[in-house]
């Protein structure tokens, strides 16, 4: 994927990856997050990329820059030291792992009786933490005001790149003058 | 894509489906797998393979800007207001125990009313995302 310049096929490979990665959460039993991985990252990124790529050239810039040894030198370094960091994690499924050990068996025998639902994911992401969940929402939330700010126009004033509104566009432009109220 | 009759004969049927999905995956989430983020992205993708087909003004024709950004509003409000209401019920912040007479339905209610308000902030935010984004400044 780092070789290909065809930025529809980077796309379409970064898709790809995505559902990949659905499927090996659903064969970790992580029905859950595969679910999200195959929705957002599968589907919405993926459509996302796909409408950016029109609005750019579908050919990324082909530019030669010389080797540079120090960035190389660095990011070695520190993927070695995630990798090193990995060999003292437990391995996946050990019964001993601390997860396993300190929050996972009260949630598992005791949720029934405290929350109810059958699916003990709902129950820690909507009960237990559902502070945090509460947060998450906060994000997406403030993270599409902050979209909304950025990808709507102000009134009377036009862009820099000379793609102003168009006159038949004179219907939307009513519209939004009712929106900024 | 206006002419290109093979997608829209063949999409125009999976559309509803993929809706119906959506809100199966949010009300069962309690009993399967999914809830209200996933039911959420599921919900507008529906809303945005509407708008690949027939185009973001067609889809914006019926689920309107404003309309948009309300629910995303309405699904944040519902959350924390929910959390406020087990306050002012006794209990702590999103405490879900006291919304109902016995502790496990209060808790069901609680679930599902913030579950459903997850599902339509992130419907909306995500169906919102796309049509702005390709619509670009001309809406």
């Amino acid at each position: 994927m780092i070789r290909v310049r065809d930025l529809f096929a980077a796309v379409a490979l970064s898709g790809i990856y995505s559902l990949l990665s659905a499927g090996l959460f659903t064969v970790m039993d992580a029905v859950d997050v595969a679910f999200t991985e195959a929705a957002v990252g599968a589907g919405i990124s993926t459509v996302l990329m796909v409408a950016t790529l029109a609005f750019t050239s579908r050919r990324e810039k082909t530019t030669r820059t010389a080797w540079k040894l120090g960035p190389l030198v660095l990011a070695l370094f520190t993927g070695g030291l995630l990798i090193y960091g990995t060999l003292d994690l437990p391995i996946y499924g050990d019964p001993d792992a601390p997860v396993h050990q300190h929050m996972e068996p009260r949630f598992l025998e005791e949720s029934a009786a405290e929350v109810g639902p059958p699916n003990i994911v709902t129950s820690v992401l909507a009960s237990y933490r559902g502070y945090d969940t509460f947060g998450e929402t906060v994000v997406i939330f403030t993270a599409a005001i902050g979209v909304l700010l950025l990808l709507t126009e102000r009134r009377g004033r036009r862009p820099q790149n000379g793609r102003g509104r168009r006159p038949e566009n004179g219907v939307e432009e009513e519209n939004e003058a009712e929106d900024l109220g | 894509m206006r002419q290109n009759y093979l997608l829209r004969v063949a999409l125009k049927p999976l559309i509803p489906f993929i809706m119906v999905f959506g809100l199966y995956v949010q009300f069962h989430g309690d009993y399967g797998p999914g809830g209200g983020f996933q039911a959420g992205v599921i919900f507008a993708a529906a809303i945005i393979l509407y708008a690949l087909v027939w185009g973001p003004r067609d889809a914006l024709a019926v689920f309107s800007r404003r309309s948009l950004e309300r629910l995303a509003a309405i699904g944040v409000l519902l959350y924390g207001s929910v959390g406020v209401l087990a306050m002012l019920r006794g209990g702590n912040f999103l405490d879900y125990d006291t919304l109902a007479h016995d502790p496990l339905h209060g808790q069901h209610y609680g679930i599902l009313a913030i579950e459903l308000g997850v599902g339509l902030t992130v419907a909306a935010v995500m169906a919102l995302l796309f049509l702005l984004f390709v619509m670009r400044g001309r809406l």
